[in-house]
């Protein structure tokens, strides 16, 4: 079964979703995730949706979810790399992500994870 | 019976052709006025066409229904009549009377061939008022759908113009809104602000609403939103130039902006955001 690889920086976790999420894939991405964070004692975690052209609501939830798992494991999540119309979207559906920080791209996310855990 | 008096009304406006055009045009230019003096040669030309095409179309048998294929030929030119006359400005009373004048002079043929009959006369009269209406009624809607057209236009260049953004320093955006936020603008609004986002890179952007004349529920609702979407890019926003009277409105519609940054004139909003993007501006003493 295909799974969303998670990379490790540092003290940080990078998540590239680049393929259609489904329930499966979300629930394997939550199980990786949880597991790696406590593994690699990670601090934060990026996830990157820059090759998302399309975000619905249930990617929308996923994302949400996962960065109140990370949460409980302190562990900050950074959502990075969100296009325009994917933002645009969202906002119309009501999502906005509230609880999970945001960033242009990786580069910034990781500056912004750095200065929070000083 | 309908084809009877269609009948009547072909001979009454082929024999009296000429007479009909003078009479009409008389009507037509005394109601225009001295507004259009030089339109005269223009309205004489319309007023020759649209007459010869009656005949034809007349002739050809053409029944009431002016919404038939027999009457394409004279709703067109009667479309572009209004058309022409819409994009001069002239109002739709203006336009519609261009066939409704043509009544008078006609009802008055009418009355000369048909006085001994009074029951024909009567039918007469009211099968070419209705034919008449209904053409005229047709000028009004071609009318009407070009100034649609017109506003339209305006509405899209409005559009682009007014929603320019602008980067002020390395990393901060301004983006000064001019006139009512309605959902369609936000759209624009939103989207260019956060293509914006993508190119500069920016981390923070002020939206500026000086221009904006009143601030109801929904106009704060649309802002919110192009927050939020500017939010999930990563870059944070503060609104500035909220003038006192807004700042009351605000707080008496109940909407919540306790979440935002929002500083009263543009010049704060910029040094916050120097501040938080770690830039700093100092004044220089010359006078050492």
């Amino acid at each position: 079964m295909e799974r969303i690889p998670i990379l490790r920086m540092g003290r940080l976790l990078l998540v590239t979703i680049q393929v259609d999420m489904h329930d499966r894939l979300a629930m394997a991405l939550q199980d990786d995730l949880t597991e790696r964070i406590v593994k690699d004692r990670a601090r934060g975690v990026l996830i990157d949706i820059s090759a998302l052209d399309v975000v619905d609501s249930f990617i929308g939830r996923m994302i949400s979810n996962t960065a109140s798992m990370a949460r409980v494991l302190d562990a900050r999540t950074v959502v990075v790399g969100m296009q325009p119309a994917v933002a645009i979207t969202l906002v119309e559906l009501g999502l906005t992500l509230d609880g999970v920080r945001t960033a242009l791209n990786v580069e910034r996310g990781v500056k912004l994870l750095e200065s929070e855990s000083d | 019976m309908t084809s009877a008096h269609t009948q009547q009304l072909t001979v009454i406006l082929k024999q009296h052709q000429q007479s009909l055009l003078e009479n009409w045009l008389t009507t037509l230019t005394s109601k225009l006025g001295r507004k259009e003096k030089s339109g005269e040669f223009e309205i004489r030309r319309q007023a020759e066409q649209f007459l010869s095409l009656l005949v034809r179309t007349l002739e050809s048998g053409a029944g009431s229904d002016t919404d038939g294929n027999d009457w394409a030929d004279v709703r067109h030119l009667l479309g572009e009549v209004s058309r022409t006359r819409a994009l001069q400005g002239f109002s739709s009373l203006d336009t519609a009377s261009f066939v409704f004048a043509l009544k008078e002079p006609l009802f008055d043929h009418l009355r000369n061939t048909l006085g001994e009959q009074p029951a024909q006369l009567a039918q007469e009269i009211a099968a070419t008022s209705a034919l008449f209406d209904k053409l005229g009624l047709y000028t009004i809607e071609v009318h009407q759908k070009a100034r649609e057209q017109v506003i339209l236009r305006q509405q899209q260049e409005l559009l682009e113009l007014s929603t320019p953004v602008v980067q002020l320093w390395q990393n901060v955006l301004a983006l000064p809104l001019i006139g009512t936020l309605d959902s369609a603008r936000t759209q624009v609004v939103m989207e260019s602000l956060l293509q914006k986002i993508v190119e500069t890179g920016a981390m923070i952007a002020i939206i500026d609403i000086t221009g904006v004349p009143t601030v109801d529920t929904l106009v704060a609702q649309h802002l919110l939103k192009t927050i939020a979407a500017a939010r999930l890019m990563g870059a944070d926003c503060i609104i500035s130039g909220i003038r006192p009277q807004i700042a009351q409105t605000i707080v008496h519609l109940g909407v919540n902006l306790e979440d935002v940054t929002t500083k009263a004139t543009l010049a704060d909003a910029f040094m916050i955001a120097l501040r938080k993007t770690g830039s700093r501006v100092t004044v220089q003493n010359t006078e050492q």
